[in-house]
């Protein structure tokens, strides 16, 4: 019967399992960009395309990251806009 | 004949490539497939003990390469199961005495004898692993549910598909189920979810391997033994057979409740 119960109280958060499992989320979020930078450069890419829609960006200073903390990874962009557009660019 | 070439990989060392090759060839050569089980970890020979064939080694897979003998004389028959060969790894020479290509004619060559190669990778993404995977057409990945061995794996399937060996299948060994239900080990689900590749089996930690190794008999022999299941079921699933994926792991108190009532598995 108590094993029973235990059940119950061990789908909670800080088991090690979930530890380890989040633990190994992170390490392949920092493990895959850098096993392939690309993935980066093509996801600026990507990102370029659909922001112009909206404005003209300064494609020099344009950089996107992952930011490291301890328990979270960030994607950060660093998007110097040049000037808005009046409306969005329906071209293509 | 065109015989499958499936190399049996992993990234991490110790997590049971050696023990995965020799039970799926045996398995396979029980149900009457011609195995040919290649030794790829070249300097640290394993399969052959695994399998109780140290004593029978003459020449090796570095030997049939060089061309100092032909493949027919190194390739040892098993003791138990009929149609099963293996042919071992040089114990003395560089783990770069094999070359990409000549471990793809080699495999050529095996492809016509046999209908399942199955080539046991070394440990790393160097050298040996380059030439254990060059003439493989399928890849078993082998993990255990610890953070090192999960992430190794994860990058060995990029190399793999870098390698243009695509979809490789995933065994997670040494699974201790109790510790899964209490919280304690990372179950299937968490590591399928974190990977993304198909699961082909699942093998439970288990003394009867230890005992099976000692003994140099693969434990697939040992129709009572858990693990022994697991790898006939994986067998099966090589086969082509939809075997159900046992509640062996992350059965819940649900299921084992109701198998203990109504006595079915
Ligand atoms: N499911 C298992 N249960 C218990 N022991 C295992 C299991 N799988 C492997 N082992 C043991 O772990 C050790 C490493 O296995 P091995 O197959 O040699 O790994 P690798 O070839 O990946 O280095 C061996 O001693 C083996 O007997
Ligand atoms: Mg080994």
């Amino acid at each position: 019967m108590i094993e029973f119960f235990k059940q119950f109280w061990q789908r909670d958060t800080d088991s090690s399992r979930q530890i380890a499992k989040e633990r190994l989320r992170l390490v392949l979020v920092h493990d895959r960009v850098n096993v392939s930078p690309n993935l980066l450069e093509a996801l600026k890419e990507d990102l370029l395309e659909v922001i112009s829609k909206y404005m003209e960006i300064e494609e020099t200073g344009f950089e996107v990251n992952l930011d490291k903390s301890e328990n979270s990874v960030a994607l950060i962009a660093n998007i110097p806009v040049k000037r808005m557009k009046r409306a969005i660019d329906q071209g293509q | 004949m065109a015989g499958r070439v499936i190399v049996v990989t992993s990234g991490k060392g110790g997590v049971g490539k050696t023990t995965t090759a020799a039970n799926l060839g045996a398995g396979l050569a029980l149900l009457g497939r011609t195995v040919c089980l290649i030794d790829a970890d070249i300097g640290l020979r394993n399969l052959d003990v695994v399998l109780g064939l140290e004593n029978r080694i003459v020449y090796d897979l570095t030997d049939v390469v060089e061309g100092s003998c032909r493949l027919r004389q190194a390739l040892i028959r098993d003791k138990r199961t009929e149609n099963l060969f293996l042919l071992p790894a040089a114990q003395t020479k560089e783990k770069d005495a094999v070359a990409p290509d000549q471990m793809r004619k080699l495999t050529l060559e095996l492809r016509e004898e046999f209908e399942y190669i199955l080539v046991d990778c070394p440990a790393g993404i160097e050298r040996g692993f380059k030439n254990a995977i060059a003439g493989a057409d399928e890849a078993i990945i082998v993990t255990t549910p610890e953070i090192a061995a999960v992430r190794d794996a994860d990058r060995i399937i990029g190399l793999l598909e870098a390698a243009e060996l695509y979809n490789p299948r995933l065994i997670i060994n040494r699974i201790r189920p109790q510790m899964v239900r209490k919280g304690d080990m990372m179950g299937i689900d968490d590591i399928i979810d974190i990977l993304a590749i198909e699961l082909l089996g699942v093998v439970p930690d288990d003394e009867d391997i230890i005992v099976s190794t000692n003994r140099g008999e693969p434990v697939v022999l040992d129709r009572r033994s858990r693990a022994g299941q697991a790898y006939n079921n994986i067998v099966r699933r090589l086969e082509g057979i939809d075997v159900p994926f046992l509640s062996l792991e992350e059965e819940s108190w649900i299921s084992r409740f109701k198998r203990a009532i109504m006595g079915h598995s």
